[in-house]
């Protein structure tokens, strides 16, 4: 037996990588300006409560002077600027994204509390990836599918959530831009640092001033951002409550809306799954990003023949993951992003408690400082529970049982919400019988979480409307 | 993990039982093996915690020669080296073994004495066992006389792919008996099993037939270890234990030459099989010139620099 244990010692990625300034404006037709009526609030590293920079908090005034800066740059550049040209600026964002990778690996996991081995391995390249991907389609807008010489819209007005904040920027800002659009982008309260960083990343691409501008602010000022008059377009992608309250502050306006919502898709494992591949996409499906991705995979459905061994290899391999500094290279889950996301999670644990489900937990140390909460299960889990039903947006699995493939289906899908499944079988006809019949915007066989920018993402039901990469992502963006 | 057959005895009662168990386990999906192998390779093995992995994963080599043109003098040099591997530095350990062929083994076994390294012998018609079943067991007889302490045996691959499982169990069941006292180690040679389904099979094909250690290759094959190989491999080990409580250990051949490989598979042992298995009696790196980086990277860690390559013996 092993004579002594195999710590592995503290690796923190170097966090003097990135500057970070004491305060921040608002990103206004090319260049910072203050806000106009002088309010502000703190943004936190979720994992040490420590501040990191006094963020303005962008008015109606301020928000009227972004989508004015937007309109003008439309109307007196970027409407005619060839694709061609449009595409040698997003080609130009999309490198020095990758170029500057790792200060915004560093910046993202500092803001957000993720570990930095998914903003390094995951967010950023995907990022960059984008930006690739559509500068593309820029100069091909023809070939698209949506007639010979599709418009665009004029004005984007984008919200985007605080759990991938530069990839959430990217699936917005891209698309826009490469369709021949401006934007006027508000990212989330509790992370605005990156989509601040990529302000300066546009000054350095030489990008036109207001093609891009970005406010910041918390609901009120994304508020005023998505029902001012003169935008063309609402791309908004947060929780299904607050996507209720933008389509009706949008009806009956020119707006074309898309949205994004929430997801509490379905994991199911039959067993002929290859079972140690699965276990590691449950883990990838639940644990990724703290749990705090829309389309992950938060109710396991396990064929009732090999629960117990999907079971017991589930809980040796959760005793595996290494909960701690975000920073650190070998941190599997970081710091859950905000105290009122953890007090949700807290909540909503408490609940499938009282409702009679079992937890478990691997024995892990918690940091004293920050918000965290350990990767949970929890099992005896029915439809009925509201764990089952409700999204956590954390590390919180709940493990359900099935007989047959049709019952698999029918529990899959009874849901309000449709984003995403993953199937889990050796059988490839089962993967396409399956794929038929689930009522799922996204449905990935024997993987999980896997994003690439020339594949379509996006909901059914109350998970949203319109799609986001691909070719079917620049729809949202063209007058068709 | 596996579902079937509760009963091991009863799987290993006929060709046609053994067969339907080893189609019966679960798939690997190679994607989701290969992807799990790559982000364990991301891990960032600092300070301590590499000197620990250094010294581990040098008490882990069984330092091999197996050429056509080795000679006692060759195999008295390599011996020498496996006891003192830095002879300027007494507080760096020994390697595990010395890999030879059976004709050389009791040079070897003479250089080593007592030390502790332990003689191992590949044996069997080694490296592509096309000899004969009476062949491959006096092969083995041969070395266990001449003093090996283990033997690495390579499996039919023919009869693999041809299905003939009965006869591969067979043929080590032979060979286990007779090695006697020595351990055996069962080379898969994964390069020519070519996929993770066949990997795992043969993985619990030599388990069941009695292995002490499963090994990836002969180090003569193209691919020969790789990460999601080895990976597979430490599942079955871990799920064979689960099953029968009995502990069988692993090693990866060939392909393995800088420390930072071999520090990335000390972490996928740590993390896939447990750190049971984080033990020369439990995991073994089959190379050659991986030592030397290893010693270099040591002795990196304890002086602060890098030597030149000039002050580390070649043997």
């Amino acid at each position: 037996m092993a004579d002594s244990v195999f710590e592995y010692a503290p690796a923190p990625e170097r966090r003097d990588i990135v500057d970070i300034a004491s305060s921040y404006g608002l990103f206004i037709d090319g260049k910072f300006v203050d806000g106009t009526d002088g309010k502000s609030f703190k943004t936190i590293s979720p994992a040490s409560e420590e501040v990191l920079a006094e963020i303005t908090e962008a008015g109606e005034a301020d928000v009227d002077a972004a989508v004015k800066a937007a309109r003008r740059a439309y109307d007196r550049v970027w409407s005619q600027t060839s694709g061609g040209d449009r595409a040698k600026y997003l080609y130009r964002i999309a490198r020095i994204l990758a170029e500057r990778s790792r200060e915004f690996a560093v910046l993202e996991s500092l803001d957000n509390g993720k570990p930095i081995r998914e903003s390094r391995d995951v967010d950023v390249p995907l990022s960059s990836a984008w930006f690739f991907y559509y500068a593309g389609w820029a100069d091909k807008l023809g070939y698209a599918g949506f007639g010979p010489n599709p418009q665009p819209l004029g004005v984007a007005a984008q919200v985007i959530p605080w759990n991938f904040p530069l990839m959430m920027l990217a699936w917005k800002i891209a698309p826009a831009l490469a369709a021949g659009n401006t934007v006027v982008l508000k990212p989330a309260e509790t992370t605005p640092l990156t989509a601040l960083l990529f302000a300066d990343v546009c000054q350095q691409a030489e990008l036109p001033a207001g093609v891009v501008n970005i406010v910041t602010g918390a609901g009120a000022t994304g508020q005023a951002l998505v029902t001012h008059s003169d935008v063309d377009k609402v791309a908004f992608t947060g929780s299904t409550e607050v996507g209720r309250m933008i389509a009706k502050a949008v009806a009956g306006s020119r707006k074309k809306l898309t949205l994004e919502l929430g997801g509490k898709a379905a994991n199911v494992i039959f067993d002929d799954a290859p079972i140690d591949q699965a276990v590691e996409g449950i883990v990838n499906g639940i644990f990724f990003n703290q749990g705090h991705v829309c389309c992950a995979g938060s109710r396991l459905l396990v064929q009732e023949s090999v629960y117990d061994e999907v079971l017991e290899s589930l809980k040796r391999r959760m005793g595996t993951l290494r909960v701690g500094d975000p920073l650190d290279k070998n941190t599997d889950i970081g710091a859950i992003n905000s105290a009122e996301q953890l007090a949700r999670i807290k909540l909503l644990s408490e609940i499938g408690d009282s409702e009679g489900a079992e937890r478990w937990s691997p024995p892990c140390e918690l940091p004293e400082h920050g918000y965290w909460f350990p990767p949970t299960i929890f099992t005896g889990v029915s439809q009925a529970h509201r764990i089952a039903r409700e999204e956590i947006f954390g590390p919180v699995l709940s493990v359900l049982t099935f007989r047959t493939p049709a019952e698999a289906i029918e529990k899959a899908n009874n849901t309000p919400y449709g984003l995403s499944a993953g199937v889990w079988t050796d059988k490839g006809s089962r993967i396409l019988w399956m794929a038929d019949r689930l009522r799922a915007g996204v449905v990935w066989a024997n993987t999980f979480n896997r994003f690439d920018p020339a594949s379509p993402f996006g909901g059914y039901k109350e998970s949203g409307y319109g799609r986001e990469g691909g070719r079917h992502g620049l729809e949202a963006y063209l007058d068709v | 993990m596996t579902t079937t057959a509760p009963n091991l005895d009863d799987v290993t009662a006929s060709a046609t039982s053994l067969r339907r168990f080893l189609a019966g386990l679960p798939g690997v999906d190679q994607v989701g093996a290969e992807a799990r192998a790559a982000t364990l390779a991301t891990r960032s093995i600092k300070t301590t915690a590499k000197q620990y992995a250094l010294d581990l994963a040098i008490r882990m080599v069984d330092l091999t020669t197996l050429e056509g043109q080795d000679t006692p003098g060759k195999v008295r040099a390599l011996s020498a080296k496996a006891m003192r591997p830095d002879p300027a530095d007494p507080t760096c350990p020994a390697v595990a073994a010395v890999c030879v062929y059976p004709d050389l083994v009791a040079v070897a076994k003479d250089q080593v004495g007592s030390s502790g390294v332990k003689v191992a012998s590949v044996a069997t018609g080694f490296p592509s066992g096309r000899t004969s079943l009476d062949v491959k067991v006096a092969d083995t007889a041969d070395a266990v006389a001449a003093g090996a302490d283990e033997v690495d045996m390579v499996i039919d691959r023919g009869a693999f792919l041809a299905g003939q499982y009965g006869q591969v169990y067979d043929e080590i069941v032979a060979v286990k008996a007779a090695t006697k006292d020595a351990h055996l180690k069962v080379i898969l040679e994964t390069g020519e099993l070519a996929t993770y389904d066949n990997v795992r099979r043969a993985s619990w094909l030599a388990m069941l037939a009695g292995a002490d250690f499963i090994k990836t290759s002969t180090g003569k094959v193209q691919p020969a270890a790789t990460m999601p190989v080895t990976l597979v491999m430490l599942e079955a080990v871990r799920e064979f234990r689960n099953q029968t409580g009995r502990m069988i250990g692993v090693k990866p051949a060939g392909g393995i030459r800088t420390a930072k490989d071999a520090i990335r598979y000390l972490v996928m042992v740590n993390e896939v099989a447990g750190p049971d298995w984080l033990d020369p009696d439990w995991f073994r790196f089959g190379a050659s010139s991986l030592l030397n980086d290893l010693l270099s990277q040591r002795t990196k860690m304890t002086t602060g620099r890098y030597s030149g390559p000039d002050y580390f013996t070649l043997d």
